[in-house]
């Protein structure tokens, strides 16, 4: 029976596990060796996409959060009160668009795919897309609305996440740095070894993000867990112009992609303060996050490209992160066979936030046993595309 | 009474230029003395606040005067988020001085 | 010819610029703003010269002789109305910067990639919030001296001056000069203290004679105007509703908490609130310098931080005046000049002896007038902490309580103080405070500060979009 969980890490992705696993009955402990709340949580931004997937295990979770968030927002808002601050959920739909000749056609192929795996991708033509988006680039050359995707505030669903998980039952120990495996003789993790003493449970589940690599192998395991970077900027306040997430479709195949070379793309968005976000690049640098002038100079060129008034709009921030890549692109939720007693919930890349939700709810109920939300095969460390990447020996 | 330029001819520094330099703020004329900045041309003309602010619709003018504050943002000819305590006026400028953008405002 | 690139033509960067040109290297000096001269030598525009201008200013002549030697050098290249806007640290260090109008929308976007580079960007004033400091009429000390001496502009006709330091008397001298009627300044700290400090009275100064003559002559100022100057006095708020109108003034105590019973209302029609400065470090930060504990730019004897051929200095290694920055200034100068053009040359002996004199008054100057912790107990809850986005003092306690964190980056991101336009230059380091006595453990562990700002200032997206003209500070042309 297992009745005992520590999660290492308290990003959103720990967050989620951990309220999940404490609404399941589980006592639990988050573990983070900095704060809650501050790392790739923090530094990106909150999209629950549906359009960037491809027909797929991932479109499949992403389709189960999408129907999840709501009705998250409304248990989390009932639970914290006015108090804490808004999760600013917004369904806004999203709009991607081609800007080249080429573009056009792989996008609407893509979509029909997306359609009849679930999708709702409306195919728009130019003056349907400029309708929805007056100060769009007229030059686009096809447009595809997605109404399921939406936003949050990461930093404050993922606080919310975890304030619940505490009302729950869960304790959060903050600045406490794990420093090896408890292992019985078998080989079984019974707990592990930090700077304020041992902490022993039935599962121990690694959400630490782009860092899950360097936790595994801490704990005497390999993991292919990658550091992907990614920027995005920040303009000044402005009246609201940009009212759907919009971006480029050459962005799809820039989230596929495995190049670890510079890629950008232009992704366009409002917040609710009124500050528009731009990104992205996806950049394989290891954890080095010295700023790079070229790549945030070829985001603003992108977004100009899809908005050209955005040209005189002052831009006040660039911030960026390290999103958990996977060389399979597919998240990791799952035990982890080769140490009984140990546990993943990493590896979502670009899309942490909007998954969050159920790979909480997908992992409770794989260390419960209970019905999984989802087909947990196609998350699992054993599935055949991780094969190559496991062989290493820690 | 409040902000007041002295006149230069009263000033025991006794500054020279005399050349004036002529803009608009919000629709009305406004003349300073050139080398100026915008905030100090709207400062003589005996008007502190610049912007109403988004949030609570309040009025905000210069504070640091030196840059750093971005209180005194201004829109001068069509562009927006111009400091006005940093920009000297040039001769036609074009300053509007409203309340600052309502992000949930606007269209759709 | 190796380069040496000075940012910020204040004290410390003419000072630097001087030295490093007279060492043989070849100079190229940025100032955002379109004249030398920084805070302290802030004067009439060109187009205005004003035959009388060292009526406004200490050490003028000092200012002159920079100023002449550098713009009659072959060998330095002066860039006004350059706003340096990042530091990338990649091979070596690249300074980008947008030549041009201040928040233009076309201006030049330019990169210097010298062999030696020297950060002198100063300080701005630090003023702790208080009910009614965002209505119009409510100014930093800076503001005013700024409006004084660069417009010939006085923001009030009935003026009170407050908050902590030195500097608010030259603020007073510069309003009576320009025609205000200044009827007081208050000091919030007491006479105990500052006599601990440095002596009850801050012109009595031993050691840093410029100095103290410097203040010496606010003080006679002082007295022929017959301006009250009070000990642990405050302005606890500001009233009106378009403008300020009156304020609320109180006696604190020791630790700058407001005593009750003490308020009284004066009349003003403008008011000056400074109670410290803030160093301007994120380019600092941005060429991966480190800080002391106290958050200035950490360097060695020779101006030296931590990055290899990046010097600083002025306000952004320690609050301690234009005679400290001026040697500090002349040391950096030299030995970035040697660093550029690896050669040795006698060290600046007179330079490092001033500098030794002038650190001592920077103590002295934090001793009696740092800021102390007990001045939030004038703070109600419908306060505004962050001015940009209007965040209030209620709402961040809430947020804190809320989610118990301790994470500067998530309460920030939560609440919103510190995101707006300013990127927290006029909130961030009270936020983080505030912030850090709020939470249970009073804590804020995720090592995030405010002075982080890998963009220095804003810039359109068409410019940064725009390729740059690689330069040239290389190849020395001008
Ligand atoms: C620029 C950018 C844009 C993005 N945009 C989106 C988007 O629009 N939508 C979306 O869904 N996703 C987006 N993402 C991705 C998303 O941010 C991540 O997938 C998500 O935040 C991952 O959450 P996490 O909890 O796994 O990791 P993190 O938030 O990084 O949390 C991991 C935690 O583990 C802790 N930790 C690390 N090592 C240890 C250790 N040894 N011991 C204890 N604790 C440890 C860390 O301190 C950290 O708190 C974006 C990412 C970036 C960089
Ligand atoms: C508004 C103000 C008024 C002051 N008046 C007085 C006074 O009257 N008497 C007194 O004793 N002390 C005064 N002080 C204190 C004074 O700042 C110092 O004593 C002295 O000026 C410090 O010299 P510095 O060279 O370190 O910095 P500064 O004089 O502040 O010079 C820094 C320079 O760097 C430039 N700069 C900064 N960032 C950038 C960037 N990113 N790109 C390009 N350029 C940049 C600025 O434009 C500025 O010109 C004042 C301070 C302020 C803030
Ligand atoms: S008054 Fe602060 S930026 Fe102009």
């Amino acid at each position: 029976m297992v009745s005992s969980a520590i999660v290492i890490g308290a990003g959103i992705v720990g967050a989620a596990c951990a309220r999940s696993l404490a609404m399941a009955g589980l006592d639990v402990t988050v573990i983070d060796r900095s704060t809650a709340a501050s790392a790739t949580t923090a530094r990106g931004e909150g999209n629950l996409l549906v359009s960037d997937k491809a027909p797929g295990p991932e479109l499949v979770m992403a389709l189960a959060a999408a129907k999840r968030w709501p009705a998250l927002v409304r248990e989390l808002a009932d639970e914290l009160g006015d108090g804490f601050p808004g999760i600013e959920y917004e369904p806004k739909g999203g709009l991607v668009v081609a800007t080249t000749e080429d573009g056009a056609a792989p996008l609407l192929r893509f979509a029909a795919a997306q359609r009849s795996a679930g999708v709702d991708a409306r195919e728009l033509s130019v003056a349907e897309a400029l309708n929805l988006e007056p100060d769009l680039n007229p030059a686009i050359t096809a447009a595809v609305h997605y109404p399921q995707d939406a936003q949050v505030h990461p930093v404050n669903a993922a606080e919310a996440l975890l304030a619940s998980a505490r009302r729950h039952g869960a304790r959060v120990r903050q600045n406490v740095n794990l420093s090896g495996p408890i292992l019985d003789a078998n080989g079984t993790l019974l707990g592990i070894a930090t700077n304020e003493g041992e902490l022993h449970a039935d599962a121990i589940i690694v959400a630490a993000g782009p860092w899950s690599g360097e936790v595994a192998r801490t704990l005497g395991v390999t993991l292919p867990v990658l550091p992907r970077r990614g920027m995005v900027l920040v303009t000044s306040r402005m009246p609201k112009r940009i009212f759907h997430k919009v971006y480029d479709a050459d962005y799809v195949g820039a989230v596929g992609s495995g190049d670890a070379a510079l890629q950008t793309s232009g992704v366009v968005e409002s917040t609710e303060s009124g500050n528009v976000l731009i990104g992205s690049s996806r950049e394989q640098l290891g954890f080095d996050d010295r700023l790079r002038v070229d790549t945030i100079a070829q985001i603003a060129a992108k977004a100009i490209r899809l908005f050209p008034f955005l040209a005189d709009q002052a831009v006040i921030r660039t911030y960026g992160g390290f999103r958990p890549f996977m060389p399979d692109h597919l998240p990791l939720v799952s035990r982890d066979h080769r140490m009984p007693g140990l546990w993943h919930a990493t590896g979502h890349e670009g899309a942490g936030i909007g998954l969050a939700p159920i790979t909480g709810e997908l992992i409770a109920a794989l260390v419960a046993g209970a019905a999984a939300p989802c087909d947990p095969e196609p998350y699992s460390l054993a599935r055949s595309s991780l094969e190559p990447h496991l062989t290493a020996v820690a | 009474m409040a902000a007041r330029m002295l006149p230069s001819e009263k000033d025991p520094i006794g500054p020279e230029g005399t050349a004036t330099v002529s803009i608009t703020v919000d629709g009305h004329a406004a003349t300073g003395i050139l080398g100026q900045s915008i905030a100090g041309i709207i400062m003589a003309g005996e008007r502190l606040g610049f912007r109403q602010t988004a949030k609570l619709d309040r009025p905000r003018g210069v504070f640091c005067g030196i840059g750093v504050c971005f209180d005194c943002l201004v829109e001068v000819n069509g562009l927006s988020d111009v400091r006005a305590c940093q920009r000297k006026a040039s001769e036609g400028d074009v300053v509007v001085t409203a309340r600052d953008p309502q992000p949930r405002g606007g269209a759709a | 010819m190796s380069e040496v690139l000075v940012i910020g033509a204040g004290p410390a960067g003419l000072a630097a610029a001087r030295a490093a040109s007279d060492a043989g290297a070849s100079v190229v000096l940025l100032d955002a703003s379109d004249a030398l001269g920084g805070q302290f030598w802030r004067h009439l525009p060109e187009t205005r010269p004003a035959r009388n201008e060292k009526y406004l200013h200490h050490g003028w002549s000092t200012f002159r002789a920079l100023g002449e030697a550098l713009e009659s050098s072959p060998t330095v290249t002066i860039i006004r109305s350059a706003q340096v806007w990042a530091i990338e640290v990649l091979d070596g260090v690249a300074v980008h910067a947008m030549i041009g109008e201040p928040d233009g929308a076309r201006r030049e976007r330019r990169v210097f990639r010298p062999d030696a580079l020297v950060l002198a960007t100063g300080a701005h004033d630090r003023t702790l919030p208080f009910p009614g400091w965002d209505l119009p009429g409510v100014f930093t000390g800076g503001a005013a001296q700024a409006l004084a001496k660069g417009e010939r502009l006085a923001v009030g006709e009935r003026v009170l001056v407050a908050g902590a330091g030195p500097f608010l008397l030259p603020v007073a001298q510069s309003l009576t000069r320009s025609g205000s009627r200044v009827i007081g300044v208050l000091e919030a700290n007491r006479a105990a203290r500052l006599a601990r400090g440095w002596s009850p009275r801050p012109w009595q100064l031993l050691g840093a004679a410029g100095k103290g003559l410097e203040l010496a002559g606010y003080a006679a100022g002082h007295v022929r105007h017959r301006i009250p100057y009070r000990l642990g006095r405050a302005v606890i708020a500001a009233h009106g509703t378009d403008r300020v109108g009156s304020v609320t003034v109180a006696k604190v105590d020791a630790q700058w908490a407001p005593v009750p019973g003490t308020e009284h209302t004066l009349e003003v029609d403008a008011v000056c609130v400074s109670h410290g400065f803030t160093p301007r470090i994120e380019l600092a930060i941005a060429a991966g310098c480190e800080l002391t504990p106290n958050r200035f730019v950490a360097v060695d004897g020779n101006q030296r931080t931590t990055t290899d051929g990046v010097y600083a200095a002025g306000e952004i290694t320690g609050i301690g005046g234009v005679d400290l920055a001026l040697a500090e200034g002349e040391i950096a100068g030299h030995f970035a000049a040697a660093s550029a053009t690896e050669s040795v040359s006698a060290p600046p002996t007179a330079a490092i002896r001033r500098r030794r004199v002038f650190t001592g008054f920077a103590h002295r100057i934090e001793a009696a007038h740092g800021i102390r912790s007990g001045w939030s107990g004038w703070l109600t809850d419908s306060t505004l902490i962050c001015r940009c986005e209007e965040v209030d003092f209620g709402s961040m306690r809430a947020a804190a309580v809320a989610t118990e964190s301790e994470s500067f980056r998530s309460l920030k991101l939560g609440t919103r103080a510190g995101l707006g336009i300013c990127q927290g230059r006029m909130c961030g380091r009270t936020t983080e405070e505030l912030l850090c006595a709020l939470n249970p453990n009073r804590e804020l562990s995720d090592g995030a500060v405010s002075d982080r700002r890998p963009l220095a200032s804003p810039l359109r997206i068409g410019e940064l979009a725009h390729p740059s003209s690689q330069n040239n500070a290389r190849k020395g042309t001008p």
